[in-house]
């Protein structure tokens, strides 16, 4: 059985700093991807929608929150939350059902508003909640970012310059994207310049949160087929499996990670594409395009090696090259990357599968990868969240 | 006249032995794998079924596995005095217990002093609200 789902149509909100309420981003992207779907808002069936933990109860059922604010239809509706996956396991839900044959046409959509600064815990005294007692020890997310980018330098000898590249080349792709917060090109001296925030990175190596929402309206291959869609971009895998025990790596929130006394050590970032390729039985050979969560300049190395582009060690080699530049042989985020948006949580997911989309219908204009096929994301997030989602044509 | 008493920012989180502290792990009985914090009912290890757990003190020296810096600080619950002053943070491998563990690391001792693969030694220290807490320090004698 063929396991693909069509995406009809994608549509984004720009993302900022807007300072208002998420369900008015929610709603411009899913009347653009409806749009551009040409599909009427009364046939969709399924509304799959990624929860926000920062905007109150209609967050936490973000689904019917935006189901109600297009119209409320009748339409059957789902909320996901998983962290910075939510997007995709809101598009796994809606594969499910299309697959399962409950549904023919579904809109996936997540959108979030953020709050200035540091993300920080909820408030109160409360020593059970792992993410409070890492803040309260004085651990915070660019903590995190940062041991991982000292790893490659002692590993692997990367440098500050290498990181800094990653942004310099996120910066030129995404300075013409016109969903993206920053546009602006900046220089390897630019980012050496920035103010150190968790030693090596540096305030430009790493992202910010943004307001945003993007939307997909996927379907049945047969209704791709009978709306004349039939050459569409499809969801060949969706990856959102947790880690296996145990972790190498001491994730966010935690603050050690598992002992690997009765089990071998082993990495979740790696499992997440491993799974989605097996899914969708191609290779790291196929894929012409990657989004990575590039939460930091170092990250993205870490993520081409995790997506097996290259050997461990061989990343920042590969970037100065030039081999992840458009024009380059495997170009990642191409769309500029959370360099250039910022980590809108429960929509950044989607709005990769959205770059995709456009790259794979040669629709990206000026930062168009020539002759996209297949392209794959990856993301991951806290408690043991994560996702990788390949599309091909 | 008595020094005031000092009290832990994690209560049960480690000893108050300021010689020689521990962190507090609990250790399965079933499978030896250990866990920090340690408060834990059920053993995660997926093939595992143990509910038993002795409460074990960890390694008190370890090596760095990676390190960084707070150059900003952070927003609350941290408390911390203005202005701020940068602390380290190390993450360090726990040889016996083959896990990796966060803290600050000893005031006074900045990145540029730190090596992945150094070996510390874990002290207890107060944060600028007076609350003690665990870091790592440097030893003073190093053996690659």
């Amino acid at each position: 059985m063929n396991k693909d789902i069509a995406i009809l149509g994608v549509g984004m909100h720009p993302w900022g700093k807007w300072g208002r309420n998420f369900v008015e981003y929610g709603v411009v992207a899913a009347r653009a991807a409806l749009a551009d779907a040409g599909v009427n808002w009364r046939d969709v069936q399924f509304v799959s929608g990624a929860a926000t933990m920062r905007n109150g109860y209609p967050g936490y059922v973000a689904g019917a929150t935006f189901a109600q604010a297009l119209g409320w239809q009748g339409a059957q509706v789902n909320t996901s939350y998983a962290a910075c996956a939510s997007g995709s396991q809101a598009l796994a839900a809606a594969r499910s059902k299309i697959l399962s044959g409950e549904c023919e046409v579904a809109l996936v959509i997540g959108a979030d508003t953020t709050p200035k600064g540091f993300l920080a815990p909820q408030k109160g005294e409360r020593p059970d909640d792992p993410d409070w007692v890492r803040f309260r020890v004085g651990i915070t997310n660019p903590t995190y970012f940062a041991l991982y980018a000292r790893r490659r330098m002692a590993l692997y000898g990367d440098t500050q310059d290498d990181f800094a590249l990653v942004k310099v080349k996120n910066a030129e792709h995404g300075f013409d994207n016109p969903n993206a917060r920053y546009r602006k090109k900046f220089s390897a001296q630019d980012v050496a310049a920035s103010a150190m925030v968790a030693d090596p990175l540096r305030l430009m190596d790493i992202c910010a949160t943004s307001d945003g929402a993007a939307a997909l309206i996927v379907s049945s291959l047969d209704y791709a087929r009978r709306i004349g869609k039939k050459d569409a971009p499809r969801v060949a895998a969706i990856s959102t499996v947790t880690p296996t025990f145990a972790t190498d790596t001491v994730e966010m929130p935690d603050l050690a990670t598992d002992s690997a006394v009765a089990a071998e050590p082993l990495r979740f970032r790696a499992a997440l594409p491993r799974k989605a390729y097996e899914e969708a039985g191609i290779g790291p050979e196929d894929v012409s395009l990657a989004e990575v969560y590039d939460l930091s300049t170092a990250l993205e190395l870490d993520w081409m090696e995790d997506l097996q582009f290259c050997a461990r060690g061989e990343a920042a080699r590969l970037v100065r090259e030039g081999v992840t530049r458009i024009g380059g042989r495997l170009p990642v985020n191409p769309s500029g990357g959370l360099a250039c948006f910022g980590e809108a949580v429960p929509a950044q997911a989607l709005a990769q599968v959205c770059e995709l989309t456009w790259q794979l219908r040669g629709q990206s204009g000026s930062r168009q990868v020539q002759g996209a096929k297949v392209g794959i994301t990856a993301n991951q997030g806290l408690f043991g969240h994560g996702s990788s989602v390949i599309v091909k044509r | 006249m008595d020094a005031p008493v000092k009290t832990p920012v994690l209560e049960g989180w480690f000893t108050l032995d300021e010689r020689e502290p521990h962190l507090l792990g609990a250790c399965c009985s079933a499978c030896g794998t250990y866990y920090f914090p340690k408060a834990i009912k059920f053993c995660r290890h997926p093939d595992c079924a143990g509910e038993t757990f002795e409460e074990v003190k960890l390694s008190r020296t370890g090596r760095i596995w990676s390190y960084t810096n707070a150059a900003y600080k952070p927003p609350e619950p941290y408390i911390s005095n203005d202005p701020f002053v940068p602390y380290g943070i190390a993450a360090v491998e726990l040889e016996k217990e083959r896990m990796i563990v966060l803290g600050q690391v000893a005031s006074g001792v900045g990145v540029e002093a730190l090596k992945v693969g150094m070996q510390v030694e874990l002290i207890l220290e107060s944060l600028d609200d007076g609350k003690l807490t665990w870091k790592w320090k440097p030893l003073a004698e190093n053996k690659p």
